[in-house]
C-alpha cells in the first residue's frame, strides 16, 4: 500500500492555495456529463453534496435515514469554532490550528490541520447566509463563547442545537438541488459495497431498506461522508443506525483504515441504568464549570449523599490537578472517573457513577442563577433519571462520543482507492488522537463546502473517463455477493437477536479497549471475539426475508461489520506502544498516572490494509512537524 | 396563477375568505341583536324599527345581498375545506385524547350546520311567516312584537332557539378567536386581550339573544 | 411493572393492520418507552415471532425519527418530549397502552408504526432555503440581526421534522411545520429575497401532498416536542396575504 500524503511544497499558510492553483479544473460545459455518489448526509455529505450540484455535477446521494436531515450531525449541542477573531481577543488561523494539533497531541497532520482553520471562517459566512440563527449580541453581531478551555472566544453556536441549525442548513442547500434535479436523493438506502474497477472507485451497492432491493450504481467517483463507528461499543452518545459498515466494506475493496483505537469518551454522559439501556445521553461539558465532582472516600460508601460528610468526600480532580481541577481535558476526567470507579467507589447501584454536584455552586449563586445557566440541561437530567439536580448531585459517567480514526486520505481527502474519497469523521484527518471541543461540526462542514468539491475535480479532470457498464463483470459479482450475504444471514435460524450480540460484542470492547488499555486485556479481546462471531454465524436469528422492510436484517448486517472491525481496533490499540490523546495504554503511564507518548516509535499514522483471510497489515505514514514544537500536555 | 386565484383555491386563502365572510355575518349579529334589544321598550319601539327596516327597501335589499353572499362564501370555503380536511385522514385512530384542542373547534362543522338550519327555520318562522301561519293569521305587517310573543310563550319553539343560540354561541367562541390567527394577528403583546374580548363577544351576543325568548316564556314580556 | 400493550401491525402499506395485544414481562419504570418496545421485540424474537418495526434513532430527542401515538396522542403523554425520551414511569402499572402509527394520507404507513414522511423533503424542496452557493457569501457580520428577531427564528427553527403535528392535528394538516421554516427565513435578512416564492410555493406542495387545512385547533403546538407556538402559523398566514395579493411574485 503506497501512502503519499501529497502535502504541497512551501510554507504552511500558502499551502493550500497553491493546491488550488495546481489542481486542474473541469470546464463548466462537461461538469454535467460526470456523476458522483455522496454516501452519507450529515454535515460532511450533505454540504458536499450540495456544492457538487451548485458547481453542475449530477449527485446520487444516500442516506440509510428515512430523511436526509436525520444524520447524526444533528445531535451536537456546543457549537463550531471558527478563527473569525470577532471578539478581538488574539485568535487568528495559526492559533486555531495550534490549539487543534496540540489538542490532538501530535498525531495529526500539520497541513491539513492549518487548511481547516483557513476556512473556518467562510463556514460561518455561508452558513448566515443559508439562515441559520446563530446566537447574536443586542447590536444584532454573531456571538461567541468559549468552549473545551479555549482561552479565546472562537465558538459560534445556536442555542444548545448547533449541530442541528447546521445541519438543516446544509439540508437545505442539498433540498434546493434536489428540487432542481441535479441531487437524485436515496432516503432510507444503505451502502454495502464499494465497487472498484481497474483500481478505481466506479459505484456502490445499495439496499433500499423499505423494499429489500439490491442494487447498482455506476458514478466517476465516489463520496464516503458515513459518519464514526463509536456504536462499536453498543453503547455510546451515537445514534442508534450509526455504524461503520460503509468504511469497513470499503476498507476490504482496498482502503488504508487509519488510526481506528483513537475514540474520544466523553467525561459527562447520564450513567447505564440497567441492562436494557440502548443509548448514552451526552450532559453538555459545560456543566464542569460550575459542578464538582466527587465520590466516597470510601470503597462500597451507598450512603445517600446528602449524609456523607464533607471529610469523607473525595474531589478526586481537584486533587489531582489543582491548577486545572474540574476543567481538566475530556480524557484525563474520564480516566480519572474509570480509575476511581476501578477502586470500588463508584456510585449508584451499579457502582459506574461519580456525583456532579452543584450544592456549593447553589449556595454561592442561588439557585435562579444556576437555573438561568443550566436550566434546559437540568431539565434534560430529570426527565431522564427522575432525579432533582438542585437538591441532589448529579451521577454521570464516562461514554463513548467520537472516532477519530477511520478511512485514510491524503491531503485531498482521496482515499487510497483513486476516486474514493472520504469526508467527515468518516475520515481520520485533522483530529489525531484527541478532538478538541466544537471541531466536529467545523470539519465536516469544511471537508463538505470548500475542500472535496476542489479537489475531486482535479480527480476527474485528470482520469481520463473509461466506458464501465453496471452491467460489467465487476458490478454483478459485487451485487451477487451482497445479496449472498444477506440471504447468509438470514438462512442462520438460530436463537439469538442481532441487538443481543451487538450488546455482548460492545461489552468486550468497553471492558477491553475503552478507556483504559492494556496488552493482556487486549489480547484477551482478541480472543473473545472470535469466539462470539463464530456463535454469531451458528446462532443469529433474523425474521423475514430480504425482499421486505427488515430492521432486524439492517441491524444483521452492521454487526456483523462490526466483529471484524473491533478485532482491528483491538491489533491498532495493541501495536500502538503509546499513551497519546484518547487511546491511554495502562502500561505506557508516568509514575503519577499521566499518559506517556511516545514520539520516537509512534509519531506517525497507522494504516490498516485488508490481506483477506490472513492478519492485516499496518503500514506507517511519518508526521512531520515543521511548524510545531512537540511538548507534553500537562494540567496539573 | 394569481394572487385573486390563490385566495379561492388554497386552503389558506380559503381560510381567509372564511374568517372575513365569517366577520361580516358577526357584525349582522351584533345589529340583529341591537334591534333585537328594542323588545324590552316596548311594542311600538321595535315594531317601529321592522317599519323603518322596510322603508328603504335600497339599502334593505343591498345588506341582503352582501349577507347572503358572505354567507355562501362562509358555506362555500367551510365545506370545500372540510372536504379537504377529511380527506387528509382517511384511517381514523383507535384512540384519540386530544391535548389542548377545545370542543367548539373540533365541531366547527357540527355547529355551523346546526346554526344554519336554525337561520332557515328562523327565516321560514319570522321573515316569510311559513311555519306560523295560523298563529300569524290576523297580525299586521310589522307587528314583530305580537310574532314573538305568540312563538316564544311555546316551550318547543324556545327551547329550540335557545339550543340553537348555544351552539350559535361555541361557534362564535372559537370562530371569533380563529378569525385574528387566520388573519395573522397573533402576538403575544395582545393575544390574552384579543381572546378575552372575542369570547365575552360572544357571550354577550348569546346572552343577548338567549334573553329574548326566555323572557317572553316566563312572562317577563307579553 | 407490568402493562399490556396494543400495537398496530401492518404488514405493508396494502396490508389492512389490526391490534394485537402483549404483555411483555421485565418491564422497569425507569426504562425509555423505546427501551421497552426493544425489549418487547427480544421477547418476541425468542419466540420466533415478527418483531415490531418502528422508527428512531437517535433516542435523544433531536433527530426527529420517532413518531408513535400512544394512547391518542401524538409523542404520549408528557409534554415537550418525543417518544425516546418519555420514560415507562410516565404510565400507571397495569396500564393498558394503545400504540398506533401517525395517521395522515401524507404519511402513508410502510411496515407497523414507521410512516413513510417523505413528503415533508419535499415541501423543504419546494421552497424552504435561501437560494445561496457555497463560496458566494458576504462575511457573516455584514447584515446584522436584531436579538429578537434571531431569537425567535431559533424558536421557530428549532422543528425537527418528526411530523407529530400532522399526526395530532383533526385536519392533518402540516401547517405549523410549513410555518416553522417560513416563519424563520422570514424573520432573517437572508430570508427577504425570496420570501414571497417561499411561501406559495410550500404551501402549494403542502396541500399537493394531501395534507389538510388549519382549523386552529391548537393541537399541533400542544404535541410539538419542541413547542412550537402557532404564532408561526399566524406570520405564514400573513408571508400568504402578502406573497398572494401585494408582493411581484407571479
Amino acid at each position: 500500500m503506497k501512502l503519499d500524503a501529497k502535502i504541497p511544497s512551501g510554507p504552511l499558510a500558502e499551502k493550500w492555495d497553491r493546491r488550488k492553483f495546481e489542481m486542474k479544473l473541469v470546464a463548466p460545459a462537461n461538469k454535467r456529463k460526470y456523476r458522483i455518489i455522496v454516501v452519507g448526509t450529515g454535515l460532511a455529505g450533505a454540504s458536499a453534496a450540495a456544492t457538487l450540484a451548485e458547481l453542475g455535477y449530477f449527485v446520487d446521494a444516500f442516506c440509510f435515514q428515512d430523511s436526509s436531515r436525520r444524520a447524526h450531525s444533528i445531535a451536537a449541542q456546543g457549537g463550531i469554532n471558527a478563527a473569525k477573531n470577532y471578539q478581538g481577543d488574539g485568535d487568528s488561523i495559526y492559533r486555531l490550528f495550534y490549539d487543534t494539533v496540540k489538542g490532538g497531541d501530535f498525531r495529526s497532520r500539520e497541513a491539513n490541520v492549518y487548511r481547516l482553520a483557513q476556512v473556518s471562517a467562510q463556514i460561518i459566512d455561508q452558513a448566515v447566509a443559508q439562515g441559520v440563527p446563530f446566537a447574536r449580541e443586542y447590536g444584532g453581531l454573531l456571538a461567541n463563547r468559549s468552549f473545551g478551555g479555549a482561552q479565546v472566544s472562537r465558538t459560534f453556536y445556536a442555542r444548545g442545537q448547533t449541530g442541528q441549525q447546521l445541519l438543516l442548513g446544509a439540508y437545505s442547500s442539498l433540498s434546493r438541488q434536489i428540487g432542481l434535479g441535479m441531487v437524485n436523493m436515496h432516503e432510507r438506502t444503505e451502502m454495502l459495497d464499494v465497487v472498484v474497477v481497474n483500481g478505481r472507485a466506479k459505484g456502490i451497492i445499495t439496499r433500499n431498506l423499505k423494499t429489500g432491493v439490491i442494487r447498482r450504481h455506476l458514478a466517476d467517483a465516489v463520496v464516503l461522508a458515513t459518519g464514526g463507528y463509536g456504536n462499536v461499543f453498543y453503547l455510546s452518545t451515537n445514534a442508534i443506525g450509526c455504524n461503520v459498515t460503509a468504511t469497513f466494506r470499503a476498507y476490504r475493496r482496498g482502503a488504508g483504515f487509519a488510526n481506528p483505537c483513537f475514540t474520544q469518551i466523553h467525561p459527562t454522559c447520564i450513567p447505564v441504568s440497567g441492562d436494557y439501556q440502548s443509548k448514552l445521553t451526552l450532559m453538555s461539558e459545560s456543566l464542569r464549570n460550575d459542578g464538582r465532582v466527587w465520590v466516597p472516600k470510601k470503597k462500597g460508601d451507598k450512603r445517600i449523599p446528602v449524609e456523607i460528610p464533607e471529610n469523607e468526600r473525595d474531589y478526586y480532580l481537584e486533587r489531582k490537578y489543582p491548577s486545572f481541577g474540574n476543567l481538566a481535558p475530556r480524557d484525563i476526567a474520564s480516566r480519572s472517573a474509570k480509575q476511581v470507579c476501578d477502586e470500588g467507589r463508584g456510585i449508584g447501584e451499579s457502582g459506574l457513577g461519580v456525583y456532579l454536584d452543584f450544592s456549593d455552586a447553589i449556595a454561592r449563586l442561588g439557585e435562579d442563577k444556576i437555573r438561568e445557566r443550566y436550566g434546559n440541561l437540568f431539565h434534560m437530567y430529570q426527565k431522564i433519571t427522575d432525579e432533582n439536580p438542585y437538591n441532589v448531585p448529579m451521577r454521570i459517567y464516562p461514554a463513548v462520543h467520537y472516532t477519530m480514526g477511520g478511512l485514510w486520505v491524503d491531503y485531498d481527502l482521496q482515499s487510497t482507492i483513486p476516486g474514493l474519497f472520504v469526508i467527515g469523521e468518516a475520515n481520520f484527518s485533522d483530529h489525531g488522537a484527541n478532538r478538541l471541543g466544537a471541531s466536529a461540526l467545523m470539519q465536516g462542514l469544511a471537508d463538505g463546502y470548500f475542500v472535496l468539491p476542489y479537489t475531486l475535480a482535479n480527480y476527474l479532470a485528470s482520469t481520463p473517463r473509461e466506458q464501465v457498464s453496471v452491467d460489467s463483470a465487476e458490478f454483478a459479482e459485487l451485487e451477487k455477493s451482497v445479496r449472498d450475504r444477506m440471504y447468509r444471514l438470514l438462512s442462520i435460524k438460530g436463537k439469538r437477536s442481532p441487538a443481543s450480540f451487538h450488546r455482548e460484542l460492545g461489552s468486550i470492547m468497553w471492558e477491553h479497549c475503552g478507556m483504559a488499555r492494556n496488552k493482556d486485556g487486549l489480547m484477551k479481546a482478541l480472543r473473545k471475539i472470535p469466539e462470539l462471531r463464530e456463535e454469531f454465524y451458528k446462532n443469529l436469528l433474523v425474521k423475514g426475508g430480504n425482499e421486505e422492510f427488515n430492521q432486524q436484517l439492517e441491524r444483521a448486517g452492521r454487526v456483523e461489520d462490526y466483529f471484524e472491525f473491533a478485532e482491528l481496533m483491538c491489533m491498532d490499540a495493541l501495536e500502538r506502544e503509546e499513551s497519546c490523546g484518547g487511546h491511554f495504554r495502562e502500561e505506557f503511564q508516568t509514575d503519577d498516572g499521566e499518559a506517556r507518548r511516545n514520539d520516537e516509535r509512534f509519531k506517525h499514522v497507522a494504516v490498516w490494509e485488508y490481506k483477506g483471510d490472513e492478519k492485516p497489515v499496518r503500514h506507517q505514514e511519518a508526521l512531520e512537524f515543521e511548524t510545531v514544537q512537540l511538548a507534553t500536555r500537562s494540567y496539573k | 396563477m394569481n394572487g385573486l386565484g390563490r385566495i379561492f383555491t388554497m386552503t389558506v386563502g380559503l381560510k381567509f375568505l372564511m374568517a372575513v365572510s365569517g366577520f361580516i355575518l358577526v357584525g349582522f349579529l351584533v345589529g340583529h341583536l341591537s334591534g333585537n334589544m328594542l323588545l324590552y321598550a316596548g311594542p311600538d319601539a321595535i315594531n317601529q324599527y321592522a317599519e323603518v327596516l322596510k322603508k328603504f327597501p335600497v339599502v334593505l335589499w343591498t345588506t341582503r345581498i352582501f349577507l347572503i353572499i358572505a354567507v355562501f362564501v362562509h358555506i362555500y370555503s367551510g365545506v370545500k375545506l372540510s372536504v379537504l380536511n377529511k380527506r387528509a385522514r382517511p384511517h381514523a385512530y383507535a384512540v384519540t385524547k386530544r391535548v389542548k384542542a377545545t370542543l367548539p373547534s373540533q365541531t366547527m362543522l357540527l355547529s355551523g350546520a346546526v346554526v344554519l338550519s336554525f337561520t332557515l327555520y328562523h327565516l321560514a318562522h319570522f321573515t316569510f311567516r311559513w311555519t306560523h301561519k295560523e298563529e300569524f293569521a290576523g297580525l299586521g305587517d310589522f307587528d314583530v312584537h305580537a310574532m314573538m310573543v305568540l312563538s316564544f310563550q311555546s316551550s318547543v319553539v324556545s327551547s329550540f332557539y335557545v339550543l340553537s343560540i348555544v351552539l350559535l354561541m361555541m361557534h362564535l367562541n372559537h370562530g371569533l378567536v380563529s378569525f385574528f390567527q387566520t388573519l395573522g394577528v397573533n402576538h403575544s403583546k395582545y393575544n390574552g386581550v384579543v381572546k378575552s374580548l372575542s369570547i365575552l363577544l360572544s357571550i354577550i351576543l348569546a346572552l343577548g339573544f338567549i334573553s329574548l325568548p326566555i323572557s317572553i316564556y316566563f312572562g317577563f314580556v307579553s | 411493572m407490568r402493562v399490556t400493550l396494543k400495537v398496530w401491525r401492518q404488514k405493508s402499506k396494502d396490508d389492512t393492520g389490526r391490534f394485537e395485544t402483549y404483555t411483555p414481562q421485565n418491564i422497569s419504570s425507569s426504562m425509555s418507552f423505546l427501551e421497552m418496545l426493544d425489549v418487547v421485540n427480544e421477547e418476541l424474537i425468542t419466540q420466533g415471532k415478527d418483531p415490531i418495526a418502528f422508527d428512531h434513532d437517535c433516542r435523544e430527542g433531536i433527530c426527529g425519527a420517532c413518531s408513535l401515538v400512544i394512547n391518542g396522542t401524538a409523542h404520549g403523554p408528557q409534554r415537550g418530549t418525543t417518544v425516546c425520551q418519555l420514560h415507562m414511569r410516565s404510565f400507571r402499572d397495569g396500564e393498558e397502552i394503545y400504540i398506533e402509527p401517525w395517521r395522515a394520507k401524507g404519511f402513508p404507513v410502510i411496515r407497523d408504526l414507521v410512516t413513510d414522511r417523505s413528503a415533508f423533503d419535499r415541501i423543504m424542496q419546494a421552497g424552504g432555503f435561501v437560494s445561496v452557493n457555497a463560496g458566494g457569501a458576504q462575511d457573516a457580520n455584514c447584515l446584522p440581526v436584531p436579538k429578537q428577531c434571531a431569537d425567535k427564528a431559533m424558536d421557530a427553527a428549532a422543528c425537527i421534522g418528526c411530523g407529530a403535528c400532522v399526526a395530532a392535528c383533526k385536519n392533518a394538516s402540516a401547517m405549523l411545520f410549513v410555518s416553522a421554516k417560513v416563519s424563520q427565513l422570514s424573520l432573517l435578512p437572508q430570508g427577504q429575497p425570496e420570501r414571497a416564492r417561499r411561501v406559495l410555493n410550500m404551501l402549494r406542495q403542502m396541500e399537493n401532498e394531501s395534507f389538510g387545512g388549519c382549523t386552529n385547533t391548537l393541537e399541533c403546538e400542544a404535541v410539538c416536542p419542541k413547542e412550537i407556538s402557532v404564532e408561526h402559523i399566524a406570520r405564514l398566514n400573513r408571508e400568504f396575504a402578502s406573497a398572494a395579493l401585494v408582493s411581484e411574485e407571479g
